[in-house]
């Protein structure tokens, strides 16, 4: 390495654009952009070499307040516009921003697809449960019951839960992170970004304009102790102000349960990120506010070889047995004749 | 009508031979019967030696329709000549029918007087019935056919015979006839049966069994068209007096693959192909999916939205960005292709249409995506839109396809064809030092950069990722020119709009004249465009040799349109375009260049018929009035 080619270090405010940030004040979009860059600092991203990429929708913004490379696309498409720039060249590191209702309504199937292909992508859905850039309608994620303009006597759409989708498709990396806790937000975007293979984050963000509150349970001072659990590899599930409840399997269901009293720690479930099958962490994903408090943190975290590793492999081992393809070669398919 | 005229006779041994200057033969079966191999057989071994040849094959959508049913006939179709063909024959001299439905489905094309062999075994009561003949009248045993020659072959008797001994069950046994079938047009038409040997043997080189089988089958029936005392005459065709150089035979979606691949290769570029499986363009992922050894990487996406994305993500990242579909895909990739409009990245589409509307008829070809392909887009979302003329033509244009896409930095739709895609010529393989060097260049860190700063051309920077210095966002909202920056400023919109269109435009300098066969002006020209140059090119021949005033040219390039088209256009006093869809290319010529041209449509699924453009010329040139 040269003396001028030598890792220069940046930090958080080096990643920051010329941009003006256009989201409404007091949204939940700036902290999870604040957390990113410093991210993006703390991993020693290479600016040329990252790209973000987002759809439609007030998330999708995001590429134009980071100055790496970045494409804004169209509704519900990034993944596929990412996983193009991912096969083309996989030296970068590529970021899906998306939101509820481009990331699961209108572009539902490409989720899906990226995240069983396992390729090497870190996608953050920022999931507010409302369309917040075409005002206020009801999103994939909105609770049955929800009036909104397009639903003035309540939604009667069943929700979908982003992370039992993604566990569904076999993420081999699933968390969740709140808007609000920036500290333990940036703990989980820098272990998605050091997973090789889809990294998929569900990040709970307050839209302040259109569902206000929304996620006041997880982030209010009074409550949040007794509603959110904060997992830990390898330990039990413990939750509460006092620390004093946990959760305990009964069958193959979760029950909240108090220490004490004959109950000690090692009758709770322990988390394990890295199980092979994704049972556990599809059964953490199905505990809801208000039966049972919800699991932030890293739920899923487990190798696999990615897609474009494995495309590259083959292209390898194509050349090797065959030679790297000649022009010449690829004319003659062995049935030509000479006419003279 | 295009009948094969005879020239010579001689005797050879007790059969006459009669020499032709092409022939046309149709194999017709069950689409279990192997109809499109023998076809493949009998074109490869006629371009072998030496003769032209064009194809057309006709298979159902369905993979197996029940056995003997209308619906499940699929047809091959070969005219080989001594002379350059363009088209594949407007009706056939000899028709092979494997059974009563592929007889009723495909005599209408055979001509008067022309050769029937059938596979008289099938003519049983239960397979006319479902063929829809009366079951208690066999029409071979009618006069209904007493307008050919007829040949009653008991094809399924003789086939397991000569399969005795090779241990195969019966049933396997049968899966020969269609080489006992294509043995007897073998000996019919004086062709060797060397290159179906040998390919017999390495395609079956690990089933002994089958490769001895099938090869005892070919010769069974090229021994029985020998000692059989039913065919008095037998017919050859001399070799064609082609380009000299080495040659193989080529499909238009072979060429195509080979075209995107080569065109990646002379650039030094990765080649990237994002598709979702698709009739008639599936062959194109398949080819390109063999082809990994030349840094091909294919992608089969999860939809066509999907496919076309990948794409515009591929070439952000800097590769040759292609993605193939046909009509139903390329109504789904409409807003992604508005995005590469709007991101000005160089990218290929290609369509290869077929009938429509919707699913349509998914295996029939048509013309009628060019409305789509120029148009088919929200807003003002000019691109280049380019249609191939032959098989081969596919190889020129996938390489003007990137030529174009990266000197101007625009998506181009690539408009090809079921017949084109399936159809197959000889193809002179081309002299790598000549094909065109495509000269990409990308900007460097250092470089002055601005993400839509535009060159003479019009066309902005490719800058790539993974270039220090040059990170910029691209997406799908308007523009500042120069900067790049999202801009809603009304005269700074109205500016890009013209400024996309405009850069188009100039495509048209960089393109060839349209050249026009014949006078260069005069009573009538005919103006086509896409895979029916060749029924056109001939019918035009065909009255300039009557000795009536017609010329003919043929665009493959429809947006922009060469830079003489009016001139060429205003030289004539009619104008006849024909088409296979209800009037596309005769809307935009009426519209752009304000000529009383007339349209000839026809949407069956089929490519036109020499005969059907010949008379409409005649009509035109007889009466005087539009038709």
């Amino acid at each position: 390495m040269t003396a001028e080619s030598a890792t220069i270090t940046l930090n958080a405010k080096d990643y920051g654009s010329d941009q003006d940030v256009r989201w409404c004040p007091g949204c939940g979009d700036y902290s999870i952009l604040a957390q990113v860059k410093k991210v993006l600092a703390s991993i020693g991203a290479k600016r040329e070499n990252t790209v973000f990429v987002s759809g439609i929708g007030c998330s999708s913004r995001f590429p134009y307040y980071i100055n790496t490379y970045g494409f804004h696309s169209i509704h519900g498409r990034a993944p596929g516009i990412a996983t193009g720039i991912k096969l083309a060249n996989p030296e970068l590191q590529v970021w899906v921003v998306t939101g509820d209702g481009d990331g699961l309504s209108i572009g539902g199937n490409h989720l899906l697809h990226t995240i069983r292909r396992n390729i090497d992508l870190n996608i953050l859905l920022f999931n507010n449960r409302i369309y917040g850039l075409t005002k206020g309608q009801y999103s994939p994620t909105s609770p049955q019951g929800k009036k909104t303009k397009s639903t003035p006597m309540g939604s009667v759409d069943f929700p979908l839960h982003p992370l039992s989708v993604a566990l569904g498709a076999e993420a081999t990396f699933v968390a969740r992170a709140l808007d609000v806790n920036t500290k333990h937000l940036a703990y989980v975007l820098e272990r998605a970004a050091r997973h090789k293979g889809t990294s998929f984050v569900e990040i709970y963000q307050n839209c302040n304009i259109f569902n206000d509150l929304a996620f006041e349970y997880a982030t209010g001072k009074d409550t949040k102790d007794d509603t959110t659990l904060y997992l830990e590899h390898a330990r039990p599930l413990v939750f509460g102000k006092q620390r004093d409840k946990g959760i305990r399997l009964n069958g193959m269901d979760p029950e909240i349960v108090t220490l004490g009293d004959g109950i000690t720690e090692d009758d709770l479930l322990f988390h394990d990120e890295r199980q092979a099958e994704p049972s556990l962490a599809y059964l953490l994903s199905r505990m809801h506010y208000p039966a049972y408090p919800e699991p932030m943190g890293v739920f899923r975290c487990v190798e696999r070889p990615t897609y474009e590793d494995q495309v590259m492999d083959q292209i390898r081992t194509a050349t090797s047995r065959q030679g790297e393809g000649t022009i010449e070669n690829l004319f003659d398919n062995g049935e030509t004749w000479l006419i003279n | 009508m295009v009948v094969a005229t005879k020239r010579t006779g001689t005797q050879e041994g007790s059969k006459r031979i009669i020499e032709l200057d092409d022939i046309t033969v149709r194999f017709c079966g069950d689409s279990g019967d192997g109809m499109q191999l023998a076809g493949t057989q009998l074109t490869n071994t006629s371009a072998i030696f030496g003769n032209d040849v064009s194809t057309l094959p006709d298979f159902p959508a369905e993979i197996r329709a029940p056995a003997g049913s209308l619906a499940g006939v699929s047809g091959f179709q070969i005219r080989f000549g001594s002379h350059k063909l363009r088209t594949p024959g407007d009706m056939v001299n000899a028709l092979i029918a494997m059974n009563p439905a592929a007889l009723k489905t495909n005599l209408e094309d055979l001509e008067p007087g022309g050769i029937l062999v059938v596979n008289e075994d099938a003519f049983t009561k239960n397979n006319l019935g479902k063929a829809g003949y009366d079951q208690d009248q066999n029409p071979l045993d009618s006069d209904s056919l007493s307008g050919y020659l007829l040949y009653r072959v008991p094809m399924d008797k003789l086939n397991a015979k000569a399969c005795e001994g090779t241990g195969l069950s019966g049933r396997a046994a049968g899966r020969c006839k269609n080489f006992f079938a294509l043995g007897l047009v073998y000996w019919l038409y004086g062709r060797s049966m060397e290159p179906t040997l040998g390919w017999i043997k390495d395609k079956f080189a690990s089933k002994p069994a089958v490769a001895e089988a099938n090869a005892k089958a070919i010769k069974a029936g090229y021994y029985f068209g020998e000692t059989a005392e039913m065919f008095p005459v037998r017919y050859a065709v001399a070799p064609a007096k082609l380009t000299p150089g080495r040659y193989r035979r080529i499909s238009g979606n072979e060429a195509l693959a080979i075209g995107l691949v080569t065109a990646a290769r002379l650039a030094g570029k990765t080649l990237f192909y994002g598709s979702y499986p698709i009739t008639p363009a599936s062959d194109v992922l398949h080819e390109l999916a063999r082809l990994k050894n030349f840094d091909v990487r294919t992608f089969q996406a999860e939809d066509e939205i999907a496919a076309m994305t990948s794409v515009v993500g591929a070439s952000f990242a800097g590769a040759f960005a292609v993605t193939g579909t046909s009509g139903p895909g390329l109504a789904l990739k409409t807003e992604a292709i508005g995005l590469a409009v709007m991101t000005e990245l160089p990218m290929v589409i290609l369509n290869v249409q077929r009938g429509g509307p919707s699913t349509g008829l998914p295996t029939r070809t048509e013309q009628a995506d060019l409305n789509m392909a120029c148009m088919g887009r929200n807003s003002e979302a000019p691109l280049c839109v380019i249609a191939p003329a032959t098989p081969a033509d596919c190889f020129d244009m996938a390489l003007e396809a990137f030529r174009i896409a990266t000197e101007f930095m625009t998506p181009v739709i690539l408009l090809s064809d079921g017949y084109l895609a399936n159809g197959a010529e000889p193809w002179r393989l081309p002299d790598i030092s000549k094909l065109p060097r495509l000269c990409i260049k990308h900007p460097k860190t250092g470089d002055e950069y601005q993400p839509y700063s535009r060159d003479k051309k019009l066309a902005r920077p490719w800058a790539l990722p993974g270039t220090k210095g040059l990170e910029h966002r691209l997406g799908g909202l308007e523009k500042r020119d120069g900067s790049g920056e999202v801009c809603y400023d009304a005269l700074n919109h109205d500016h890009m709009c013209r400024t996309r269109r405009k850069k188009i435009d100039g495509i048209a300098e960089t393109i060839p004249n349209l050249s026009v066969t014949g006078d260069d002006h005069g009573d009538l020209l005919v103006l086509g465009w896409g895979s029916t140059y060749g029924a056109i090119t001939l019918a035009v021949e065909q009255c300039l040799k009557e000795g009536l005033k017609v010329s003919g040219a043929h665009l493959r390039y429809l947006d922009p349109m060469p830079s003489n088209t009016a001139h060429v256009l205003q030289s004539f006093k009619r104008i006849l375009i024909p088409e296979l869809n209800l009037g596309q290319l005769l809307h935009r010529i009426r519209a752009s260049y304000l000529v009383d041209a007339v349209g000839l449509h026809k949407v069956q699924g089929k490519p036109f018929a020499v005969s059907e453009i010949q008379s409409e010329i005649e009509k035109l040139l007889s009466n005087g009035t539009t038709a």
